[in-house]
């Protein structure tokens, strides 16, 4: 089931936490969703999620518009909220029955969709505990099990897994990936690793627009058509060296590295590689290069760059 | 309708985990128990076979305990964030009220159930007027039905039970004595209005046996009222 929004814009106050953002998400796909807090990544997932009325736009679950038809789309949707709220004071066992019937899973399949469940998310240990007695990392799999009772074909998870310790973190990762392969999932987050591991495609938004949007490999290489080297240039004297790697026609600026003698930050010019120039320049001035790294631009900087302004 | 008995049946277990169900069922219970049989103008004092002492007592004894009952209904929810989640949930916001008022009335109903051996030792020892004693219940029922619309109400306004319990017994004053106050205070047309609000009258006239259709309009327009406004607020939260 495709996820299409149009459009929509979100209003808090005079605060625009949605603006005017349009994106479409196709079955099979998983999308994350990242952004610096308040960036309108929440907002965003409770307008789908059918918790929140947008001021404007048009969100279609499937073929079902969310303001039209919100019962019918909350069929098709399993939704874990922001900071996982669940009824604590019941068993686990208890409160998956409860969401499975309230879903419309008919009678005779409760037992068996529960065992699955159980099973799937590693619940069978916990399932008679209540659920306030449980750690975080097994409440989130409670979380995640009642998102999935009723088998969606719609997922929507706001970030699933903050709070848990990484071999946790690992075990949900697994799991999206496995559950994902069938459905529609969106994942939000603000750790860009999770989100490089987990989903096909991101989008990354800020202050209520998408300022990104495709594969991890895509983001690089937009952010990427800059190459930056680390060198280090040693027999000569660092401002003649300086002075020389500036002339490099590849070379766009070169900056000293701060507390390392003799070293470099070059960055090129557009498309273009200044490693064959320094090396002839270092042959030409019978300087010795010592070390030369090509600094892989890390989706953190995409991040920090399109988010920071 | 299955929506309606699934929150319902979720709400009332929950009333039992988290002991509210208990502690107010022996409570309501124990001094009802006590004044009805042992303390004051007893049964054994005014020397009748019947159960008006009861009555006044329970009558009291609900107004109080039904707002610590209902404070958690919703405002509990908005706290801890599992709104989000039900709502979220094929269900309609009417469905999310119906079925936590019938899970609170539910449980003041098991709560009256067990006062039952009350009238069955009163009428084993006298003769009880049965049409009374039975419109009476039927009175404390719908009484408790009110309260618990507008508790129900006052749960969703906020996210903190105490504000909702004391929101709920402001409110549920005006109608217990302060509208008979009014009324006595004033002449003419807002007499009559405040005297018409007064729920005492109404609980009164029913539990002297007179089934009136008037006094049961008065109570179910205050619980259709508490609900229309609960519902109107759930959607408000979502703007």
């Amino acid at each position: 089931m495709d996820i299409q929004v149009q459009n929509l814009t979100k209003i808090y106050g005079n605060q625009r936490a949605v603006d005017d953002i349009s994106f479409m998400v196709r079955t099979g796909e998983v999308l994350g969703f990242l952004g610096p807090n308040g960036a309108g990544k929440t907002t965003t997932l409770k307008a789908i999620a059918t918790f929140l009325v947008p001021e404007k736009g048009k969100i279609n679950v499937g073929k079902y518009d969310t303001a039209e038809q919100p019962e019918t789309v909350k069929r098709h949707i399993g939704y874990m909220p922001e900071n996982n709220p669940l009824y604590g004071d019941m068993p686990v066992i208890d409160y998956l029955h409860f969401t499975a019937a309230i879903q419309g899973v008919p009678k005779k399949m409760i037992r068996e969709r529960i065992g699955e469940m159980i099973r799937v998310c590693g619940l069978e240990d916990e399932k008679h505990k209540n659920i306030n007695e449980l750690s975080k990392g097994y409440q989130q799999r409670v979380g995640l099990a009642q998102a999935l009772i009723h088998d969606p074909a719609v997922l929507i998870l706001d970030e699933p897994t903050s709070g848990l310790d990484p071999n946790q973190i690992i075990e949900i990762r697994e799991l999206i990936r496995k559950i994902g392969k069938a459905k529609t999932v969106i994942l939000s987050s603000h750790i860009l690793a999770e989100v490089e591991a987990t989903c096909d495609r991101i989008m990354i938004i800020n202050k209520g627009r998408i300022v990104a949007d495709g594969t991890a490999g895509e983001l690089r290489k937009q952010a990427q058509g800059k190459e930056i080297l680390q060198v280090t240039i040693e027999d000569g004297t660092p401002d003649e060296v300086f002075g020389r790697l500036q002339e490099l026609d590849t070379v766009e600026t070169v900056d000293f590295i701060r507390n390392k003698a003799n070293s470099f930050e070059i960055q090129s010019k557009n498309d273009v590689s200044s490693r064959r120039g320094i090396f002839g320049l270092c042959r030409e001035n019978n300087w010795v290069l010592t070390e030369m790294s090509v600094t892989e631009t890390k989706l953190e900087d995409i991040f920090r760059e399109l988010t920071m302004n | 309708m299955k929506n309606i008995w699934i929150i319902a049946k979720r709400e009332f277990s929950s009333f039992f985990n988290s002991l509210t169900a208990y502690i107010m069922l022996i409570l309501f219970l124990g001094i009802s128990g006590l004044f009805t049989w042992f303390i004051g103008r007893d049964i054994f004092f005014i020397k009748e076979a019947s159960l008006q002492v009861f009555f006044s007592i329970a009558y009291w004894t609900l107004f109080f305990f039904i707002p610590a009952i209902t404070m958690r209904l919703i405002a509990e929810e908005k706290k801890s964030g599992t709104i989000e989640l039900l709502l979220t949930k094929p269900v309609s916001d009417w469905q999310v009220v119906l079925g936590k008022f019938s899970a609170t009335l539910g449980l003041v109903i098991v709560a009256l159930l067990l006062t039952l051996p009350y009238y069955i030792t009163v009428s084993l020892v006298g003769p009880i007027d049965h049409g009374a004693t039975i419109t009476a219940y039927l009175g404390l029922i719908l009484m408790s039905a009110a309260y618990i619309s507008i508790g129900l109400f006052a749960s969703s306004l906020t996210s903190n039970q105490i504000i909702g319990f004391l929101l709920a017994l402001t409110i549920g004053i005006f109608f217990q004595i302060l509208f008979s106050i009014f009324s006595g205070l004033m002449s003419g047309f807002f007499s009559e209005l405040f005297h018409y609000l007064n729920l005492s009258t109404h609980f009164e006239s029913i539990s002297r046996g007179v089934l009136d259709s008037r006094n049961i309009i008065f109570f179910l327009s205050i619980v259709f009222t508490g609900m229309v406004l609960t519902e109107a607020n759930l959607a408000k939260s979502r703007l």
